[in-house]
Protein backbone atom coordinates (compact mmCIF):
# COMPACT_ATOMS: atom_id res chain seq x y z
CA UNK A 1 0.00 0.00 0.00
CA UNK A 2 1.39 3.37 -0.99
CA UNK A 3 2.05 6.10 1.52
CA UNK A 4 0.55 8.72 -0.80
CA UNK A 5 2.28 12.01 -0.14
CA UNK A 6 2.78 11.28 3.56
CA UNK A 7 6.22 10.45 4.97
CA UNK A 8 4.72 7.42 6.76
CA UNK A 9 2.32 4.53 6.29
CA UNK A 10 -0.85 4.55 8.42
CA UNK A 11 -2.07 1.31 10.02
CA UNK A 12 -5.67 1.24 11.24
CA UNK A 13 -7.85 -1.48 12.74
CA UNK A 14 -11.47 -0.86 13.71
CA UNK A 15 -13.71 -2.17 16.46
CA UNK A 16 -17.31 -1.64 15.46
CA UNK A 17 -20.29 -2.18 17.74
CA UNK A 18 -23.69 -2.42 16.10
CA UNK A 19 -27.04 -2.79 17.80
CA UNK A 20 -29.02 -5.74 16.48
CA UNK A 21 -32.52 -5.25 15.11
CA UNK A 22 -34.33 -7.28 17.75
CA UNK A 23 -37.53 -6.30 19.49
CA UNK A 24 -36.32 -7.42 22.92
CA UNK A 25 -33.02 -7.41 24.81
CA UNK A 26 -30.31 -10.08 24.64
CA UNK A 27 -31.18 -11.95 27.85
CA UNK A 28 -34.61 -10.61 28.90
CA UNK A 29 -37.92 -9.51 27.40
CA UNK A 30 -37.48 -5.74 27.85
CA UNK A 31 -38.00 -3.65 24.73
CA UNK A 32 -34.99 -2.26 22.84
CA UNK A 33 -36.95 0.62 21.35
CA UNK A 34 -34.98 3.87 21.20
CA UNK A 35 -36.20 7.06 22.84
CA UNK A 36 -38.36 5.74 25.68
CA UNK A 37 -38.41 7.75 28.94
CA UNK A 38 -35.44 6.82 31.20
CA UNK A 39 -35.65 3.58 33.19
CA UNK A 40 -38.97 2.41 31.73
CA UNK A 41 -37.48 -0.55 29.83
CA UNK A 42 -35.78 -2.52 32.58
CA UNK A 43 -36.44 -5.65 34.62
CA UNK A 44 -34.68 -7.63 37.36
CA UNK A 45 -32.50 -9.42 34.75
CA UNK A 46 -31.11 -6.34 32.99
CA UNK A 47 -30.63 -4.27 36.15
CA UNK A 48 -28.73 -7.09 37.80
CA UNK A 49 -30.94 -8.12 40.69
CA UNK A 50 -29.67 -11.16 42.59
CA UNK A 51 -31.09 -14.57 41.75
CA UNK A 52 -32.26 -13.87 38.21
CA UNK A 53 -31.50 -16.03 35.19
CA UNK A 54 -30.64 -14.61 31.77
CA UNK A 55 -32.03 -16.50 28.73
CA UNK A 56 -30.55 -16.03 25.27
CA UNK A 57 -32.59 -14.28 22.52
CA UNK A 58 -32.74 -16.68 19.54
CA UNK A 59 -33.05 -13.91 16.97
CA UNK A 60 -29.94 -12.12 18.25
CA UNK A 61 -27.98 -15.35 17.83
CA UNK A 62 -29.29 -15.85 14.29
CA UNK A 63 -28.50 -12.26 13.29
CA UNK A 64 -24.93 -12.73 14.58
CA UNK A 65 -24.54 -15.91 12.54
CA UNK A 66 -26.00 -14.19 9.47
CA UNK A 67 -23.45 -11.39 9.80
CA UNK A 68 -20.59 -13.84 10.23
CA UNK A 69 -21.63 -15.70 7.08
CA UNK A 70 -21.98 -12.48 5.06
CA UNK A 71 -18.47 -11.49 6.21
CA UNK A 72 -17.16 -14.86 4.96
CA UNK A 73 -16.14 -15.92 8.46
CA UNK A 74 -15.92 -19.32 10.12
CA UNK A 75 -18.99 -19.83 12.32
CA UNK A 76 -18.18 -21.58 15.60
CA UNK A 77 -20.05 -24.88 15.88
CA UNK A 78 -19.71 -24.36 19.64
CA UNK A 79 -19.57 -20.97 21.35
CA UNK A 80 -19.94 -19.84 24.94
CA UNK A 81 -20.47 -16.83 27.17
CA UNK A 82 -18.03 -15.09 29.48
CA UNK A 83 -18.19 -12.39 32.11
CA UNK A 84 -16.06 -9.33 31.53
CA UNK A 85 -15.63 -7.74 34.94
CA UNK A 86 -15.35 -4.02 35.53
CA UNK A 87 -17.00 -1.46 37.77
CA UNK A 88 -18.81 1.42 36.19
CA UNK A 89 -22.07 3.07 37.31
CA UNK A 90 -23.85 2.24 34.04
CA UNK A 91 -23.03 -1.47 34.38
CA UNK A 92 -25.43 -2.68 37.06
CA UNK A 93 -24.12 -6.25 37.43
CA UNK A 94 -20.47 -5.24 37.73
CA UNK A 95 -19.77 -7.40 34.68
CA UNK A 96 -20.77 -7.46 31.05
CA UNK A 97 -21.87 -10.73 29.45
CA UNK A 98 -19.65 -11.07 26.40
CA UNK A 99 -17.68 -13.72 24.52
CA UNK A 100 -13.98 -14.17 25.14
CA UNK A 101 -12.27 -17.26 23.77
CA UNK A 102 -15.09 -18.86 21.76
CA UNK A 103 -16.76 -16.07 19.74
CA UNK A 104 -19.58 -16.84 17.33
CA UNK A 105 -17.41 -16.09 14.31
CA UNK A 106 -13.69 -16.00 13.54
CA UNK A 107 -11.92 -14.72 10.46
CA UNK A 108 -13.55 -13.49 7.27
CA UNK A 109 -13.27 -10.34 5.22
CA UNK A 110 -15.16 -7.52 3.58
CA UNK A 111 -14.24 -6.25 0.11
CA UNK A 112 -14.47 -2.48 -0.15
CA UNK A 113 -14.18 -0.18 -3.19
CA UNK A 114 -10.50 0.72 -3.69
CA UNK A 115 -9.50 4.31 -3.11
CA UNK A 116 -8.34 4.80 -6.71
CA UNK A 117 -11.76 3.72 -7.99
CA UNK A 118 -10.34 0.60 -9.63
CA UNK A 119 -11.51 -2.73 -8.23
CA UNK A 120 -11.70 -3.63 -4.55
CA UNK A 121 -9.54 -3.98 -1.43
CA UNK A 122 -10.00 -6.96 0.89
CA UNK A 123 -10.16 -5.99 4.59
CA UNK A 124 -9.66 -8.89 7.01
CA UNK A 125 -12.01 -9.52 9.93
CA UNK A 126 -10.53 -11.01 13.12
CA UNK A 127 -13.74 -11.90 14.95
CA UNK A 128 -17.42 -11.20 15.42
CA UNK A 129 -19.01 -11.72 18.82
CA UNK A 130 -22.20 -10.98 20.72
CA UNK A 131 -22.39 -9.02 23.94
CA UNK A 132 -24.80 -6.93 25.96
CA UNK A 133 -24.76 -3.14 26.04
CA UNK A 134 -24.33 -1.05 29.20
CA UNK A 135 -26.66 1.74 30.31
CA UNK A 136 -26.17 5.45 29.79
CA UNK A 137 -24.72 7.94 32.24
CA UNK A 138 -25.50 11.61 31.85
CA UNK A 139 -23.67 14.43 33.49
CA UNK A 140 -24.64 18.03 33.05
CA UNK A 141 -21.39 19.82 33.75
CA UNK A 142 -22.79 23.21 32.83
CA UNK A 143 -25.50 22.94 35.46
CA UNK A 144 -22.73 22.17 37.95
CA UNK A 145 -24.50 19.10 39.26
CA UNK A 146 -22.63 16.92 41.68
CA UNK A 147 -24.32 13.72 40.52
CA UNK A 148 -24.50 11.76 37.30
CA UNK A 149 -27.88 10.38 36.23
CA UNK A 150 -28.09 6.76 35.13
CA UNK A 151 -30.61 5.44 32.59
CA UNK A 152 -30.55 1.65 32.26
CA UNK A 153 -32.95 1.33 29.29
CA UNK A 154 -30.04 0.39 27.05
CA UNK A 155 -28.50 -2.10 29.49
CA UNK A 156 -28.76 -5.59 28.04
CA UNK A 157 -29.44 -4.49 24.45
CA UNK A 158 -27.79 -6.94 22.02
CA UNK A 159 -24.61 -5.70 20.38
CA UNK A 160 -22.43 -7.29 17.78
CA UNK A 161 -18.75 -6.44 18.00
CA UNK A 162 -16.88 -6.67 14.71
CA UNK A 163 -13.09 -6.40 14.89
CA UNK A 164 -11.03 -5.84 11.74
CA UNK A 165 -7.41 -6.69 11.09
CA UNK A 166 -5.11 -3.65 10.90
CA UNK A 167 -5.62 -3.70 7.13
CA UNK A 168 -6.85 -0.15 6.65
CA UNK A 169 -4.20 2.25 5.42
CA UNK A 170 -5.83 5.65 5.35
CA UNK A 171 -8.54 7.58 7.20
CA UNK A 172 -10.57 7.64 3.96
CA UNK A 173 -10.28 3.89 3.65
CA UNK A 174 -11.55 3.52 7.24
CA UNK A 175 -14.57 5.62 6.30
CA UNK A 176 -15.14 3.59 3.13
CA UNK A 177 -15.01 0.37 5.17
CA UNK A 178 -17.61 1.70 7.61
CA UNK A 179 -19.86 2.84 4.77
CA UNK A 180 -19.66 -0.59 3.12
CA UNK A 181 -20.21 -2.42 6.41
CA UNK A 182 -23.24 -0.28 7.21
CA UNK A 183 -24.69 -0.97 3.75
CA UNK A 184 -24.15 -4.70 4.20
CA UNK A 185 -25.78 -4.75 7.65
CA UNK A 186 -28.71 -2.71 6.32
CA UNK A 187 -29.20 -5.23 3.48
CA UNK A 188 -29.00 -8.11 5.94
CA UNK A 189 -31.53 -6.34 8.18
CA UNK A 190 -29.12 -7.01 11.04
CA UNK A 191 -28.82 -3.38 12.19
CA UNK A 192 -29.99 0.05 11.11
CA UNK A 193 -26.49 1.35 12.02
CA UNK A 194 -27.88 4.72 13.06
CA UNK A 195 -25.00 6.61 14.70
CA UNK A 196 -27.25 9.35 16.10
CA UNK A 197 -29.22 6.78 18.06
CA UNK A 198 -26.07 4.95 19.10
CA UNK A 199 -26.82 1.80 17.11
CA UNK A 200 -23.36 1.96 15.50
CA UNK A 201 -20.28 2.92 17.50
CA UNK A 202 -16.72 2.71 16.35
CA UNK A 203 -13.31 2.81 18.02
CA UNK A 204 -10.08 2.79 16.05
CA UNK A 205 -6.60 1.51 16.79
CA UNK A 206 -4.03 3.47 14.86
CA UNK A 207 -0.26 3.74 14.56
CA UNK A 208 2.32 4.60 11.93
CA UNK A 209 5.08 2.77 10.11
CA UNK A 210 7.84 5.28 9.45
CA UNK A 211 10.45 4.20 6.89
CA UNK A 212 14.05 3.96 8.08
CA UNK A 213 17.26 4.38 6.07
CA UNK A 214 17.95 0.64 6.03
CA UNK A 215 14.76 0.02 4.07
CA UNK A 216 12.78 -1.20 7.10
CA UNK A 217 10.44 0.79 9.24
CA UNK A 218 9.84 1.82 12.83
CA UNK A 219 6.33 1.56 14.34
CA UNK A 220 4.88 4.22 16.63
CA UNK A 221 2.91 3.30 19.81
CA UNK A 222 -0.68 2.18 19.14
CA UNK A 223 -3.38 4.61 20.21
CA UNK A 224 -7.06 3.76 20.60
CA UNK A 225 -9.28 6.61 19.41
CA UNK A 226 -12.80 6.83 20.83
CA UNK A 227 -15.76 9.17 20.85
CA UNK A 228 -16.16 9.57 17.09
CA UNK A 229 -19.80 10.31 16.36
CA UNK A 230 -20.02 10.12 12.57
CA UNK A 231 -18.14 8.52 9.69
CA UNK A 232 -16.78 11.96 8.84
CA UNK A 233 -15.59 12.34 12.41
CA UNK A 234 -13.75 9.00 12.04
CA UNK A 235 -11.97 10.27 8.94
CA UNK A 236 -11.04 13.57 10.55
CA UNK A 237 -10.01 12.11 13.90
CA UNK A 238 -7.70 9.57 12.22
CA UNK A 239 -6.20 12.19 9.93
CA UNK A 240 -5.48 14.36 12.95
CA UNK A 241 -4.18 11.46 15.04
CA UNK A 242 -1.79 10.22 12.33
CA UNK A 243 -0.15 13.60 12.00
CA UNK A 244 -0.05 14.00 15.80
CA UNK A 245 1.73 10.66 16.15
CA UNK A 246 4.24 11.64 13.47
CA UNK A 247 5.05 14.88 15.23
CA UNK A 248 5.20 13.13 18.63
CA UNK A 249 7.61 10.59 17.15
CA UNK A 250 9.88 13.31 15.76
CA UNK A 251 9.87 14.94 19.19
CA UNK A 252 10.17 11.95 21.55
CA UNK A 253 11.37 9.08 19.37
CA UNK A 254 8.95 6.76 21.22
CA UNK A 255 8.43 3.46 19.43
CA UNK A 256 5.83 0.73 19.83
CA UNK A 257 6.42 -0.90 23.22
CA UNK A 258 8.19 2.11 24.78
CA UNK A 259 5.00 3.45 26.39
CA UNK A 260 1.70 1.79 27.45
CA UNK A 261 -1.17 1.80 24.97
CA UNK A 262 -2.97 5.11 25.16
CA UNK A 263 -6.66 5.94 24.77
CA UNK A 264 -7.59 9.27 23.24
CA UNK A 265 -10.99 10.85 22.66
CA UNK A 266 -11.98 12.87 19.62
CA UNK A 267 -13.06 16.39 20.53
CA UNK A 268 -15.45 17.38 17.74
CA UNK A 269 -15.53 21.07 18.70
CA UNK A 270 -11.77 21.49 18.90
CA UNK A 271 -11.11 18.96 16.07
CA UNK A 272 -8.34 17.28 18.05
CA UNK A 273 -7.82 14.05 20.01
CA UNK A 274 -7.19 14.34 23.76
CA UNK A 275 -5.82 11.76 26.21
CA UNK A 276 -8.61 9.91 28.05
CA UNK A 277 -8.63 8.19 31.35
CA UNK A 278 -9.32 4.57 30.50
CA UNK A 279 -12.00 2.71 32.44
CA UNK A 280 -9.61 0.21 33.97
CA UNK A 281 -6.13 0.63 35.28
CA UNK A 282 -5.20 -2.17 32.94
CA UNK A 283 -7.11 -4.37 30.57
CA UNK A 284 -7.51 -6.80 33.41
CA UNK A 285 -11.14 -7.71 32.96
CA UNK A 286 -10.75 -11.06 34.70
CA UNK A 287 -12.85 -12.91 32.14
CA UNK A 288 -14.39 -16.16 33.27
CA UNK A 289 -17.11 -18.45 31.86
CA UNK A 290 -20.67 -17.25 32.52
CA UNK A 291 -22.25 -19.93 34.74
CA UNK A 292 -25.84 -18.67 34.15
CA UNK A 293 -25.84 -19.33 30.39
CA UNK A 294 -25.32 -22.63 28.62
CA UNK A 295 -23.18 -22.81 25.47
CA UNK A 296 -24.60 -22.46 21.96
CA UNK A 297 -24.08 -25.03 19.23
CA UNK A 298 -25.11 -24.94 15.60
CA UNK A 299 -25.55 -27.73 13.10
CA UNK A 300 -24.76 -27.72 9.37
CA UNK A 301 -28.49 -27.75 8.60
CA UNK A 302 -29.14 -24.68 10.74
CA UNK A 303 -26.17 -22.91 9.16
CA UNK A 304 -27.53 -23.63 5.68
CA UNK A 305 -30.98 -22.43 6.68
CA UNK A 306 -29.52 -19.11 7.86
CA UNK A 307 -27.26 -18.87 4.80
CA UNK A 308 -30.37 -19.14 2.63
CA UNK A 309 -31.75 -15.96 4.24
CA UNK A 310 -28.77 -13.78 3.26
CA UNK A 311 -30.22 -12.71 -0.09
CA UNK A 312 -28.17 -10.95 -2.73
CA UNK A 313 -25.57 -8.69 -1.11
CA UNK A 314 -24.51 -5.18 -2.18
CA UNK A 315 -21.26 -6.14 -3.93
CA UNK A 316 -23.01 -8.84 -5.98
CA UNK A 317 -25.87 -6.51 -6.88
CA UNK A 318 -23.46 -3.82 -8.12
CA UNK A 319 -21.78 -6.35 -10.38
CA UNK A 320 -25.11 -7.65 -11.67
CA UNK A 321 -26.43 -4.16 -12.47
CA UNK A 322 -23.24 -3.27 -14.34
CA UNK A 323 -23.26 -6.40 -16.49
CA UNK A 324 -27.01 -6.79 -17.02
CA UNK A 325 -27.91 -3.16 -17.66
CA UNK A 326 -24.59 -1.78 -18.92
CA UNK A 327 -24.42 0.98 -16.35
CA UNK A 328 -21.30 2.45 -14.74
CA UNK A 329 -19.84 1.46 -11.37
CA UNK A 330 -20.81 4.89 -10.10
CA UNK A 331 -24.45 4.53 -11.17
CA UNK A 332 -24.72 1.04 -9.71
CA UNK A 333 -23.26 2.36 -6.45
CA UNK A 334 -25.83 5.16 -6.16
CA UNK A 335 -28.68 2.74 -6.84
CA UNK A 336 -27.45 0.03 -4.42
CA UNK A 337 -26.90 2.64 -1.67
CA UNK A 338 -30.64 3.36 -1.72
CA UNK A 339 -31.47 -0.14 -0.48
CA UNK A 340 -32.99 -3.34 -1.76
CA UNK A 341 -36.46 -1.96 -2.60
CA UNK A 342 -34.91 0.78 -4.72
CA UNK A 343 -32.75 -1.76 -6.56
CA UNK A 344 -35.88 -3.81 -7.33
CA UNK A 345 -37.62 -0.68 -8.64
CA UNK A 346 -34.67 0.14 -10.88
CA UNK A 347 -34.44 -3.40 -12.30
CA UNK A 348 -38.14 -3.51 -13.16
CA UNK A 349 -37.89 -0.08 -14.77
CA UNK A 350 -34.79 -1.00 -16.78
CA UNK A 351 -36.45 -4.18 -18.04
CA UNK A 352 -39.73 -2.40 -18.74
CA UNK A 353 -38.26 0.44 -20.75
CA UNK A 354 -35.48 -1.56 -22.38
CA UNK A 355 -32.70 0.95 -21.69
CA UNK A 356 -30.68 0.47 -18.49
CA UNK A 357 -28.70 3.70 -18.83
CA UNK A 358 -31.85 5.77 -19.37
CA UNK A 359 -33.55 4.07 -16.42
CA UNK A 360 -30.46 4.77 -14.26
CA UNK A 361 -30.58 8.47 -15.17
CA UNK A 362 -34.27 8.75 -14.37
CA UNK A 363 -34.11 6.99 -11.00
CA UNK A 364 -31.05 8.95 -9.92
CA UNK A 365 -32.37 12.33 -11.02
CA UNK A 366 -36.15 12.58 -11.14
CA UNK A 367 -37.14 9.75 -8.83
CA UNK A 368 -34.51 10.38 -6.14
CA UNK A 369 -35.10 14.11 -6.21
CA UNK A 370 -38.82 13.60 -5.71
CA UNK A 371 -38.24 11.13 -2.87
CA UNK A 372 -35.93 13.62 -1.15
CA UNK A 373 -38.27 16.57 -1.63
CA UNK A 374 -41.30 14.71 -0.29
CA UNK A 375 -39.43 12.66 2.31
CA UNK A 376 -40.82 9.49 0.79
CA UNK A 377 -39.37 6.01 0.68
CA UNK A 378 -39.50 4.16 -2.62
CA UNK A 379 -42.37 2.12 -1.19
CA UNK A 380 -44.39 5.32 -0.81
CA UNK A 381 -43.57 6.58 -4.29
CA UNK A 382 -46.85 6.83 -6.26
CA UNK A 383 -45.41 6.08 -9.72
CA UNK A 384 -44.91 2.35 -10.16
CA UNK A 385 -41.90 1.06 -12.09
CA UNK A 386 -44.29 -0.21 -14.78
CA UNK A 387 -45.93 3.21 -15.18
CA UNK A 388 -42.59 4.99 -15.34
CA UNK A 389 -41.40 2.41 -17.88
CA UNK A 390 -44.40 3.31 -20.05
CA UNK A 391 -43.32 6.97 -19.95
CA UNK A 392 -39.70 6.14 -20.83
CA UNK A 393 -40.86 4.01 -23.76
CA UNK A 394 -42.70 7.06 -25.11
CA UNK A 395 -39.49 9.07 -24.83
CA UNK A 396 -37.50 6.36 -26.59
CA UNK A 397 -40.09 6.18 -29.38
CA UNK A 398 -39.75 9.93 -29.91
CA UNK A 399 -43.33 10.57 -28.85
CA UNK A 400 -42.20 12.90 -26.07
CA UNK A 401 -39.13 15.05 -25.69
CA UNK A 402 -37.34 15.18 -22.34
CA UNK A 403 -38.89 18.48 -21.29
CA UNK A 404 -42.40 17.19 -21.92
CA UNK A 405 -41.57 13.86 -20.30
CA UNK A 406 -40.59 15.74 -17.13
CA UNK A 407 -43.97 17.53 -17.15
CA UNK A 408 -45.73 14.19 -17.61
CA UNK A 409 -43.65 12.69 -14.77
CA UNK A 410 -44.63 15.52 -12.42
CA UNK A 411 -48.29 15.02 -13.36
CA UNK A 412 -48.01 11.28 -12.72
CA UNK A 413 -46.60 12.01 -9.24
CA UNK A 414 -49.35 14.55 -8.47
CA UNK A 415 -52.30 12.61 -9.89
CA UNK A 416 -50.96 9.14 -9.12
CA UNK A 417 -51.88 8.13 -12.65
CA UNK A 418 -50.45 6.30 -15.67
CA UNK A 419 -48.29 7.98 -18.30
CA UNK A 420 -51.09 7.85 -20.91
CA UNK A 421 -53.53 9.48 -18.51
CA UNK A 422 -51.04 12.19 -17.56
CA UNK A 423 -50.36 12.93 -21.25
CA UNK A 424 -54.09 13.31 -21.79
CA UNK A 425 -54.61 15.44 -18.68
CA UNK A 426 -51.86 17.82 -19.75
CA UNK A 427 -53.46 18.11 -23.19
CA UNK A 428 -50.30 17.00 -24.89
CA UNK A 429 -51.56 16.04 -28.28
CA UNK A 430 -49.36 13.64 -29.99
CA UNK A 431 -48.45 14.69 -33.51
CA UNK A 432 -48.87 11.95 -36.06
CA UNK A 433 -45.63 11.03 -37.86
CA UNK A 434 -47.15 11.72 -41.33
CA UNK A 435 -48.33 15.16 -40.24
CA UNK A 436 -44.92 15.92 -38.75
CA UNK A 437 -43.19 14.91 -41.98
CA UNK A 438 -45.50 17.16 -44.09
CA UNK A 439 -44.76 20.10 -41.79
CA UNK A 440 -41.00 19.55 -42.11
CA UNK A 441 -41.24 19.29 -45.90
CA UNK A 442 -43.06 22.63 -46.03
CA UNK A 443 -40.46 24.29 -43.82
CA UNK A 444 -37.52 22.95 -45.83
CA UNK A 445 -39.17 24.15 -49.06
CA UNK A 446 -39.94 27.60 -47.63
CA UNK A 447 -36.47 28.29 -46.18
CA UNK A 448 -33.83 27.88 -48.91
CA UNK A 449 -31.34 30.12 -47.06
CA UNK A 450 -31.40 27.93 -43.97
CA UNK A 451 -31.08 24.84 -46.12
CA UNK A 452 -28.02 26.31 -47.85
CA UNK A 453 -26.39 27.13 -44.51
CA UNK A 454 -26.96 23.62 -43.22
CA UNK A 455 -25.50 22.18 -46.41
CA UNK A 456 -22.48 24.44 -45.91
CA UNK A 457 -21.89 22.67 -42.60
CA UNK A 458 -23.62 25.07 -40.21
CA UNK A 459 -25.79 22.49 -38.49
CA UNK A 460 -26.89 25.07 -35.93
CA UNK A 461 -28.94 26.85 -38.56
CA UNK A 462 -31.49 24.04 -38.27
CA UNK A 463 -32.64 25.64 -35.01
CA UNK A 464 -34.58 28.23 -36.96
CA UNK A 465 -36.65 25.48 -38.62
CA UNK A 466 -37.34 23.84 -35.25
CA UNK A 467 -38.45 27.21 -33.88
CA UNK A 468 -40.86 27.75 -36.76
CA UNK A 469 -42.25 24.22 -36.38
CA UNK A 470 -42.94 24.79 -32.67
CA UNK A 471 -44.72 28.05 -33.49
CA UNK A 472 -47.00 26.30 -35.96
CA UNK A 473 -47.68 23.32 -33.73
CA UNK A 474 -46.61 23.48 -30.06
CA UNK A 475 -47.03 19.73 -29.70
CA UNK A 476 -44.22 18.73 -32.02
CA UNK A 477 -41.18 16.95 -30.64
CA UNK A 478 -38.27 19.33 -31.40
CA UNK A 479 -35.71 16.54 -31.53
CA UNK A 480 -37.79 14.63 -34.06
CA UNK A 481 -38.32 17.81 -36.18
CA UNK A 482 -34.57 18.33 -36.28
CA UNK A 483 -33.98 14.72 -37.31
CA UNK A 484 -36.54 14.81 -40.14
CA UNK A 485 -35.40 18.21 -41.47
CA UNK A 486 -31.74 17.12 -41.50
CA UNK A 487 -32.68 13.95 -43.28
CA UNK A 488 -34.69 15.89 -45.90
CA UNK A 489 -31.86 18.38 -46.49
CA UNK A 490 -29.26 15.64 -46.81
CA UNK A 491 -31.45 13.84 -49.31
CA UNK A 492 -31.52 17.02 -51.44
CA UNK A 493 -27.77 17.07 -51.73
CA UNK B 1 1.55 -20.84 44.02
CA UNK B 2 1.32 -17.85 46.35
CA UNK B 3 0.08 -14.33 45.92
CA UNK B 4 2.03 -11.16 46.59
CA UNK B 5 0.70 -8.23 48.53
CA UNK B 6 0.89 -6.14 45.32
CA UNK B 7 -1.36 -8.60 43.52
CA UNK B 8 -3.91 -8.40 46.34
CA UNK B 9 -3.74 -4.60 46.18
CA UNK B 10 -4.45 -4.69 42.48
CA UNK B 11 -7.34 -7.14 42.77
CA UNK B 12 -8.78 -5.02 45.59
CA UNK B 13 -8.52 -1.93 43.39
CA UNK B 14 -10.24 -3.69 40.49
CA UNK B 15 -13.03 -4.76 42.86
CA UNK B 16 -13.19 -1.21 44.28
CA UNK B 17 -12.41 -2.46 47.80
CA UNK B 18 -10.43 -0.38 50.24
CA UNK B 19 -8.41 -2.64 52.54
CA UNK B 20 -6.47 -1.67 55.63
CA UNK B 21 -2.83 -2.85 55.83
CA UNK B 22 -3.92 -5.57 58.29
CA UNK B 23 -6.70 -6.72 55.96
CA UNK B 24 -4.24 -6.78 53.06
CA UNK B 25 -1.98 -9.12 54.99
CA UNK B 26 -4.90 -11.29 55.99
CA UNK B 27 -6.24 -11.48 52.41
CA UNK B 28 -2.80 -12.23 51.01
CA UNK B 29 -2.66 -15.30 53.24
CA UNK B 30 -6.29 -16.40 52.78
CA UNK B 31 -6.50 -15.98 49.00
CA UNK B 32 -3.06 -17.58 48.68
CA UNK B 33 -4.35 -20.68 50.46
CA UNK B 34 -7.41 -20.78 48.14
CA UNK B 35 -5.08 -20.73 45.15
CA UNK B 36 -2.87 -23.44 46.64
CA UNK B 37 -5.94 -25.58 47.11
CA UNK B 38 -6.98 -24.98 43.50
CA UNK B 39 -3.44 -25.82 42.40
CA UNK B 40 -4.14 -29.38 43.51
CA UNK B 41 -6.30 -29.69 40.41
CA UNK B 42 -3.25 -29.07 38.25
CA UNK B 43 -1.89 -32.42 39.35
CA UNK B 44 -4.66 -34.24 37.50
CA UNK B 45 -3.58 -35.54 34.10
CA UNK B 46 -5.94 -33.86 31.59
CA UNK B 47 -4.16 -35.11 28.49
CA UNK B 48 -6.79 -35.75 25.81
CA UNK B 49 -9.69 -34.39 27.88
CA UNK B 50 -11.94 -31.80 26.17
CA UNK B 51 -12.13 -28.51 28.10
CA UNK B 52 -15.48 -28.09 29.81
CA UNK B 53 -17.28 -24.86 28.89
CA UNK B 54 -20.11 -25.34 31.33
CA UNK B 55 -20.92 -27.60 34.25
CA UNK B 56 -24.37 -28.39 32.84
CA UNK B 57 -24.28 -30.85 29.99
CA UNK B 58 -26.70 -29.21 27.61
CA UNK B 59 -26.72 -26.31 25.18
CA UNK B 60 -29.02 -23.99 23.23
CA UNK B 61 -31.50 -22.65 25.73
CA UNK B 62 -33.24 -19.87 23.84
CA UNK B 63 -36.17 -17.55 24.25
CA UNK B 64 -38.08 -16.12 21.29
CA UNK B 65 -37.67 -12.43 20.51
CA UNK B 66 -40.87 -11.19 22.15
CA UNK B 67 -41.21 -8.07 24.27
CA UNK B 68 -42.48 -8.65 27.77
CA UNK B 69 -43.65 -6.10 30.26
CA UNK B 70 -40.84 -4.22 32.00
CA UNK B 71 -40.80 -3.08 35.59
CA UNK B 72 -42.69 0.00 36.55
CA UNK B 73 -40.10 2.77 36.92
CA UNK B 74 -41.12 3.46 40.50
CA UNK B 75 -40.49 -0.19 41.33
CA UNK B 76 -37.16 -0.26 39.51
CA UNK B 77 -35.91 2.84 41.32
CA UNK B 78 -37.40 1.92 44.70
CA UNK B 79 -34.22 0.57 46.28
CA UNK B 80 -31.84 3.16 44.87
CA UNK B 81 -29.96 5.03 47.64
CA UNK B 82 -30.14 8.20 45.52
CA UNK B 83 -32.54 8.99 42.71
CA UNK B 84 -34.59 11.69 41.05
CA UNK B 85 -37.93 11.32 39.24
CA UNK B 86 -36.42 9.40 36.33
CA UNK B 87 -32.92 8.20 37.08
CA UNK B 88 -30.53 6.61 39.52
CA UNK B 89 -28.10 9.20 40.86
CA UNK B 90 -24.45 8.33 41.38
CA UNK B 91 -21.37 10.39 42.25
CA UNK B 92 -20.26 12.31 39.17
CA UNK B 93 -18.88 10.23 36.32
CA UNK B 94 -16.36 12.52 34.67
CA UNK B 95 -13.50 12.34 32.25
CA UNK B 96 -15.00 9.60 30.16
CA UNK B 97 -17.62 10.77 27.75
ZN1 LIG C 1 -34.86 -6.52 31.21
Amino acid sequence: MSMGDRPYKIVIGLEVHVQLLTESKLFCGCSTKFGAPPNTQTCPVCIGMPGVLPVMNRKAFELAVKTGLALNGEIARFSKWDRKNYYYPDLPKGYQISQYDLPICRGGYLDIPAEDGEGTRRIGIIRVHLEEDAGKSMHDEKAGRADSRIDLNRAGTPLLEIVTKPDLHSPTEAKTFLTELKLLLNYLEVSDCNMQEGSLRVDANINLHIPTDDGGHVATPIVEVKNMNSFRAVERALTYEAQRQYEAFLETGHKLGDVPKQTRGWDEDAQITRPQRSKEESSDYRYFPEPDLVPVTITEEELERIRATLGELPAEIRRRLQTTYQITAYDSDVIVNQGRAFVDYYCRLAQGCGDGKMAANWVQQDVLRTLNERQWTIAQFPVSADNLAELLRKVRAGELDTAKARMVFAEMVEQRCSAAEAVQRLGIVQVDEGELRRLCEELVAANPRVVAEVKAGKDKAIGSLVGQAKKRNPNVNPARVKEICLELIQRQA
Amino acid sequence: MTLTRQEIEKVAFLARLILTPEELDEMTGQLGRVLEYMALLNEVDTEGVEPLAHAVEFANVFREDHVEKSLDREVALANAPHRDDECYLVPAVLGDV
